[in-house]
């Protein structure tokens, strides 16, 4: 395989913060139109390492190349082929759907600003509320305008943290389904940190768990389960979080 | 200048599509609108009031008629200017919108000219009003200046935007923990640049002080223009020469502040 074959590669990245070790020197490499979990406690070290794909970190050692761009040194490079959606981060609420979604449609460089908004309000069925406050949204709302905004510019690389947060679970599933379908038709390649294992298993083809800022597992959803001898990928998370693989081994 | 390729120079589609942001955020709240005229008119109309009553009781003050409305009005270019910059970028900051805006493919320097055009938007939706009110008022037509209004206004709003560029650089670093700055940071200008009064007036020391800041020499120009009738250039050029210095300075710190966010996390935690 080519280094074009990768969308994102990281090598022995590390983030230290003056608080401690976020991100403790994990190496990784994601195939063009993979969609790979990220897993993790809190504190793990999964939002510094998007941030750092991003560029909104920049490591203390190691390197992140996304797209063949060494972030965040060249992030105007790719940063319009890339996006990304978390609940954490909001739109302006006093800005209607359709204002905030026209201002980034422009600061991507989206031709058909428009008909773009219309199609993604189509699919993620926004049409009703995409002349409202986005600050009177439901959470839920907010969350599929949020994945509209990640998905305007088309990108090859798709970051997601958290991505079916507040949604009820029909919603949920079919914006898995959405997710699934656009992976597919744009081969683009999507990192999703999520809690929600079963999302996780439905959805990524592998899977990351991070602990402590350390990769503690790398695999299929498959081989993790014959790994750990488990039936779900909750109870391998729960296995790695606890330390029970080790304290099994120990035995 | 590109217009619209993420990848090279500065692009205008970019900064435009900032500004238009900005715009829906003004004119979605009337009471922000009303904000930026209100507090520019209970000014002008205060010092006015004393100016006309100053004017009666002593000769100085009728030959300097204007001086203090002048001032007031001058002022608000450079306070409201900072404001203006400052709030734009706050707007940002309350709603968590930073790490979206650095995560796209907007560069700092859009992000900064885009806060520029807003400070001049928001100064002119305030100062317009004020300054035909000081005509209706006091008789007082700031546009009767001329020239000198023009050379006054660039060197005002250089330095508005200069400590706007540096105080948004704060506030990236170190959140909205900083924030008390934005209000309150210009108001150090107020004393040492000598809005309302002579440089001779301060003592030896603080002289050498304010003639280090740039608004010194514009408030003198607006002296001499209105007492003496003559337009200081020289005073123009030496405030344009270091507010160059101050630009400079203010979006050199800026950079530094952003790396320094960058480095220390501090643009996934923009609260508190």
């Amino acid at each position: 395989m080519t280094d074009t074959s990768f969308a994102i590669v990281a090598d022995r990245l590390v983030k230290v913060y003056q608080s401690g070790t976020a991100v403790a020197g994990i190496s990784f490499a994601l195939p063009v139109g993979s969609i790979t979990g990220l897993l993790g406690g809190n504190g793990a070290g999964k939002t510094t390492t998007i941030a750092m794909i991003m560029g909104l970190v920049t490591p203390t050692s190691g390197t992140i190349r996304v797209l063949e761009a060494e972030m965040p040194r060249q992030r105007y490079r790719v940063l319009h082929r890339m996006n990304f959606e978390s609940p954490y981060v909001e739109m302006p609420m006093r800005l209607t759907v359709r204002q905030n979604l026209t201002v980034f449609a422009r600061l991507y460089g989206v031709d058909h600003i428009a008909a773009r908004i219309g199609e993604l309000a189509a699919e993620l069925d926004l049409g009703e509320f995409l002349d409202r406050p986005t600050g009177k949204l439901s959470a839920g709302q907010k969350t599929r305008v949020a994945l509209a905004k990640a998905l305007l510019n088309r990108p090859e690389v798709l970051l997601l943290d958290e991505p079916t947060a507040s949604l009820d679970p029909d919603t949920a599933d079919w914006v898995r389904g959405h997710l699934e379908r656009y992976r597919v038709e744009r081969r683009a390649t999507v990192l999703l940190a999520s809690h929600n294992m079963a999302e996780v298993e439905r959805l990524c083809e592998r899977v990351i768990i991070m602990k402590q800022g350390r990769i503690e597992d790398d695999d299929t959803p498959a081989a993790l389960l014959a790994r750990y001898g488990r039936e779900t990928l909750e109870e391998v998370f729960l296995d790695v979080a606890r330390g029970r693989q080790n304290l099994e081994a120990a035995q | 200048m590109s217009a619209r390729n993420p990848e090279s120079g500065i692009s205008v589609y970019r900064i435009a599509a900032m500004v238009e942001r900005y715009w829906y955020l003004l004119r979605s709240s009337w009471p922000r609108l009303l904000e930026i005229v209100y507090w520019p008119a209970v000014q002008m109309l205060m010092w006015g009031f004393l100016q006309l009553y100053v004017a009666q009781a002593d000769s100085f003050f009728a030959r300097a008629g204007g001086t203090f409305i002048g001032a007031v009005l001058l002022w608000d270019i450079l306070f409201r200017g900072q404001l203006g910059f400052s709030v734009s970028f706050l707007e940002e900051m309350w709603s968590r919108n930073l790490a979206n805006l650095m995560m796209s493919p907007l560069k700092p320097v859009e992000f900064i000219v885009a806060l520029m055009v807003m400070s001049v938007v928001r100064l002119l939706i305030g100062m317009i009003p004020v300054s035909l009110l000081a005509i209706a008022f006091f008789g007082f037509n700031l546009y009767g200046l001329g020239l000198a209004l023009a050379a006054f206004f660039a060197n005002l709003i250089l330095t508005s935007w200069a400590v706007g560029i540096f105080v948004s650089g704060l506030i990236i670093r170190n959140g909205l923990g900083a924030e008390n700055l934005a209000w309150t940071i210009m108001f150090i200008l107020l004393p040492l640049t000598c809005v309302y009064y002579p440089v001779s007036v301060l003592p030896p020391f603080l002289q050498y002080v304010a003639w280090a800041l740039p608004p010194t020499y514009v408030f003198e120009g607006m002296r001499a223009l209105l007492i003496e009738h003559v337009f200081r250039a020289d005073l123009m050029v030496q405030a344009f020469a270091l507010n160059i210095v101050f630009f400079t300075a203010g979006a050199l710190a800026f950079m530094q502040l952003l790396n320094s966010a960058r480095r220390h996390g501090s643009l996934l935690q923009t609260g508190e």
